[in-house]
């Protein structure tokens, strides 16, 4: 490695110079921060500062910066320098922003920016620039797996934007359910009449374009690589195996309707004219090709009464059936029942619901149906009673209080079952029991991925597909792996296309980015990756089976293999690194320690408590920024380090402050479980999993539990997260200072 | 055979569309999404006292409780405030609805025969159209003798001292009970009712006919 010289540079801007002593930190650079280069300015992030910054890397030989200015969120086009490394010392939203300006604070203000100042230049000599991974791909190429709405409109949205794509398809035709469908509910003024479905349109379109590859009758036999280069073999029907370079992959496998034969109590699978909206569907489609007539399938005569029952097999809390509305069932029901006024207004359509749910501009589809006489009667549907040709429907009618309501001679019922995705092998499931006399049918892989954790992509709750629904909702666990449509929550046609059109474009971004070296998000553009030591490596897998994103196999002798383009540079596998191994060049047990070790500890008599806050950098620490903007105060004894997840944290940092004299540690991650907020899905989960046992590293200790706290905040605790870093602190003070300070 | 039964027969099995067809404004229960704003915005539904609020009574129709919607109480209690119609998210006249089903209900002869709201109008409009000119001392009194003559006198002696200060007051003549003050021109009156009358019982036969 090349020599090192390193510049701090101190910024008496936006009030830093009145409220602090630029000269003092200047002095406590060169001092402290053993920096042989350390300078002030009255502007830094102006044209004549920057230049100042870029003379000395030109002139001087600078490798190293550290600037003291404000927060590394801000400012970051000035203070771009991607050649070298760069450290932030967070003057103006962490110091006199958060302080009170008056001669009493003085103190304990300018101590505060001391303390930044000493911990930039410790961090920033344990970096060096990133240079980027090279074990990248160039694969443009997308691969599609599913040929129904969602897979057809990726396909077209990618191939639009200029991107070659191969398209997988299990059966031997594409348009997947909604091909099976007489028409849709609409999407366009005035929402009043079912519409065409334009499936057709769809798929001439993509047997059209050149640039779409389409296999039919065929599935992904295996998936094998990384964002950029992944290498897919593609298996036919013929049992010819076609391999594929791709470079990002989105899975629109879709979903199957929640089987009616579990739902013998509403007649599923007792009568033929219980159907489910499917059979509806196809009753349709056979009237349509004949006389328009829909026929009841017991003995063909013509319906003249049709009970549509919503909620079936949903919405269950008794967790028999699904637990969740499918979304789009009401509007289908509407549609249906239509299909029967529109072509007979004296044909009797109910519909009995609990909660009619019509999203979209589906209130003016539901009011087109009430004018054209459909009825909707609110109430619990008990039991469907077939008899020959006509079946009894048994209900609740929840506005009347009758419990014993019913509707006689019922031509046909429509049991509205809900949506089950297709989301292949849930590879976190435990391993099956073998139970006595049971037949378990196993789910098929979609991607056969090689992965070490598993061949298909993890599942949230329900069978659904894991994703980040309020910030990516396409992204998959999986870097380069998108899912789109109803694989990923319970959908109708129109929010399948606009799912579909995100995914194509976020897969684009995934695949240009991996092409680079640089992560996608939320690091996005980072060049960062994870290096690992291996002569140190005991083998002990935790990495490989932490990764949130299944970016590490294993070698055969079960040392790690990084795969850097799946990876996100979250840092979870540093930190669950029990002989620290892994680290980034910009980020590492090193430099953060450092930082921890660069704080100045006063003695114990001094009543000046040091408090250790990690903070993560997509939630926490903008909203200490932003509680710096809005200038609220917070206590000047905490010492913030922004940390790229809870799940980089190594407990090695809490042991070394602990040791180092800090009175208390303060972990500020997201909401993790089921209703995670984490950027790196299970980041703060498997930080908090660590963290837990860390009460056995106090004792050892012979420390009070109260000195580590872990703390769950959100980017919008902008007024909370100061008020109980106050609290926290005033709750150290009751339990006095640490016993290993001066040592 | 009575119009009730006879209409009965006609729409077996088919309430709703009776009431669409026979109800003024009928047309606009099928509308109604049984949000309840109505039953909540209702004054005089007020502690639930209406037997079935306007949103049930819509319910009722579409389940085909013939027999309960029209012989209720309920659509009497209306005393025509508007703030339904106001609030309703669906924009439905229910005031209208309401008045629409009560008078459906008169008309073949299944409303409550003593409800008094009911029996209140019938009184009124035989004042009213006998002489030109509201009788108020004979409507009153009317009103307090409807469930006979002992509770007459002793709803009457309730407002004793009203009527007492009224009369002091020159605001109640009770030489009104004799005869009482008319309009001048009372065959132009008659004339006119009866055209009025000759009109609306065509225009019923035609809709009971359908």
């Amino acid at each position: 490695m090349a020599d090192i010289k390193v510049a701090a540079y101190i910024c008496k801007g936006c009030g830093l110079g009145e409220r602090l002593d630029a000269d003092a930190l200047v002095k406590i650079a060169q001092k402290d921060g053993k920096v042989p280069m350390a300078k002030s300015h009255d502007f830094l992030c102006n044209a004549d500062g920057v230049a100042m910054i870029k003379n000395d890397i030109a002139n001087e030989g600078v490798t190293h910066i550290m600037i003291g200015a404000c927060s590394r969120r801000a400012k970051t086009e000035a203070f771009f320098f991607p050649e070298n490394a760069v450290a932030r010392a967070n003057l103006r939203e962490g110091v006199i922003w958060i302080r009170p300006d008056t001669d009493e604070a003085r103190e304990t203000t300018q101590e505060m920016a001391e303390d930044y100042i000493r911990m930039g230049c410790a961090e920033v000599k344990a970096m060096t620039a990133p240079t980027g991974n090279t074990v990248t791909g160039s694969s443009k190429t997308l691969l599609v797996v599913g040929g129904g709405v969602t897979g057809m409109t990726t396909a077209i949205e990618a191939s639009k934007t200029g991107y070659p794509v191969v398209l997988v398809e299990k059966t031997g035709a594409l348009g997947g359910w909604a091909a099976k469908l007489y028409k849709r509910v609409p999407v366009h003024e005035p929402y009043k009449s079912p519409a065409d479905t334009g499936v057709g349109e769809l798929v001439s379109q993509v047997l059209g374009d050149s640039n779409i590859k389409v296999y039919l009758n065929a599935t992904v036999a295996k998936t094998d690589g990384a964002p950029g280069r992944f290498i897919v073999d593609i298996a036919t029907e013929s049992g010819a195996t076609h391999t594929e370079d791709i470079g990002a992959i989105v899975q629109a496998s879709g979903f199957s309707l929640y089987d009616m034969n579990k739902l013998p109590e509403l007649g599923g699978g007792k009568s033929a004219n219980v159907v489910d909206q499917a059979g509806l569907e196809a009753l349709a489609v056979a009237a349509a090709a004949d006389d328009g007539v829909i026929r009841r399938p017991s003995d063909n005569q013509p319906v003249k009464s049709v009970v549509f029952v919503q909620c079936a097999g949903q919405r269950d809390p008794s967790g028999t059936h699904l637990a969740y509305c499918s979304g789009y069932c009401c509007n289908t029901s509407i549609k249906q029942a239509m299909y029967f006024k529109d072509a007979n207004p004296s044909v009797d359509t109910t519909i009995i619901y609990t909660d009619l749910r019509t999203p979209g501009n589906g209130e003016d589809f539901y009011r087109s149906a009430q004018e054209k006489g459909v009825i909707f009667t609110k109430g619990k549907v008990a039991e469907v009673v077939p008899g020959g040709n006509t079946s009894t429907v048994k209900f609740h009618d929840l506005i009347l209080d009758d419990q014993d309501a019913a509707m006689l001679d019922v031509d046909l019922v429509v049991l509205a079952t809900g949506q089950v995705p297709n989301s292949g092998i849930n590879i976190d499931a435990p391993a099956a029991t073998e139970e006595e006399g049971a037949v378990e049918i196993k789910p098929i892989s979609i991607l056969n991925l090689t992965y070490r954790q598993g061949k298909d992509v993890p599942q949230l709750k329900q069978g659904f597909t894991d994703s980040h629904f309020i910030c990516f909702p396409y992204e998959t666990r999986r870097t380069g792996i998108y899912t789109a449509g109803p694989v990923r929550r319970p959908m109708d046609i129109a929010q399948a296309r606009e799912d579909a059109t995100g995914a194509a474009l976020k897969s684009i971004q995934a695949l240009e980015n991996a092409e680079l070296g640089r992560a996608a998000h939320p690091r996005s553009g980072d060049l960062s990756f994870p290096k690992v030591r291996l002569e140190g490596c005991t083998q002990c897998k935790r990495c490989t089976v932490e990764c949130p994103f299944g970016a590490i196999d294993e070698d055969e002798k079960r040392f790690p293999v990084f795969n850097e383009s799946r990876c996100r540079r979250c840092g979870t596998c540093m930190g669950a690194c029990p002989v620290r191994v892994i680290s980034f060049e910009n980020y590492s047990v090193n430099t953060v320690g450092a930082q921890i070790k660069a704080v100045d500890i006063p003695d114990e008599f001094s009543e000046k408590p040091r408090i250790l806050i990690l903070a993560c950098e997509n939630d926490a620490y903008p909203a200490l920024d932003m509680a710096g903007m809005g200038r609220n105060e917070y206590s000047a004894f905490v010492r913030i380090i922004p940390i790229r997840c809870l799940g980089s944290v190594n407990t090695i940092w809490i042991t070394d402050a602990l040791n180092a004299g800090y009175d208390g540690v303060m972990l500020m991650g997201c909401k993790s479980g089921d209703e995670y907020q984490c950027h790196f899905v299970k980041g703060s989960e498997l930080g908090r999993v660590r963290m837990s046992k860390i009460d056995d590293t106090l004792k050892t200790l012979n420390l009070e539990s109260e000195r580590v706290r872990d703390l769950e905040v959100a980017i919008t605790d902008i007024e909370r997260v100061p008020e109980m870093i106050n609290k926290y602190a005033a709750e150290l003070v009751a339990v006095g200072p640490s016993p290993f300070k001066g040592f | 055979m009575s119009a009730n039964t006879a209409l009965a027969e006609k729409y077996r099995n088919n309430f709703l569309k009776e009431i669409e067809e026979q109800v003024e404004m009928g047309d606009w229960v099928k509308m109604c999404m049984q949000c309840g704003v109505c039953s909540g915005s209702c004054p005089t539904n007020f502690q639930s006292a209406w037997e079935h609020p306007p949103q049930e009574l819509f319910m009722m129709i579409r389940a085909g409780k013939r027999e309960e919607v029209l012989t209720s109480s309920s659509m009497w209690n209306c005393t025509s405030c508007y703030n339904c119609i106001v609030r309703c998210p669906r924009k439905l006249p229910i005031t209208h609805i309401m008045h629409g089903i009560a008078e459906y209900a008169h008309r073949i002869g299944l409303a409550p025969k003593m409800q008094a709201t009911r029996f209140f109008s019938g009184l009124f409009w035989k004042n009213c159209t006998h002489t030109g000119r509201v009788n108020e001392l004979k409507l009153s009194m009317g009103l307090y003798f409807k469930d006979g003559f002992a509770s007459g006198i002793k709803e009457g002696m309730k407002m004793k001292d009203v009527a007492i200060g009224l009369v002091l007051a020159k605001r109640l003549n009770p030489f009104e009970l004799f005869g009482g003050h008319k309009c001048k021109d009372q065959k132009g009156i008659q004339a006119m009712l009866k055209k009025a009358y000759e009109i609306e019982r065509s225009r019923k036969a035609a809709k009971m006919a359908g």
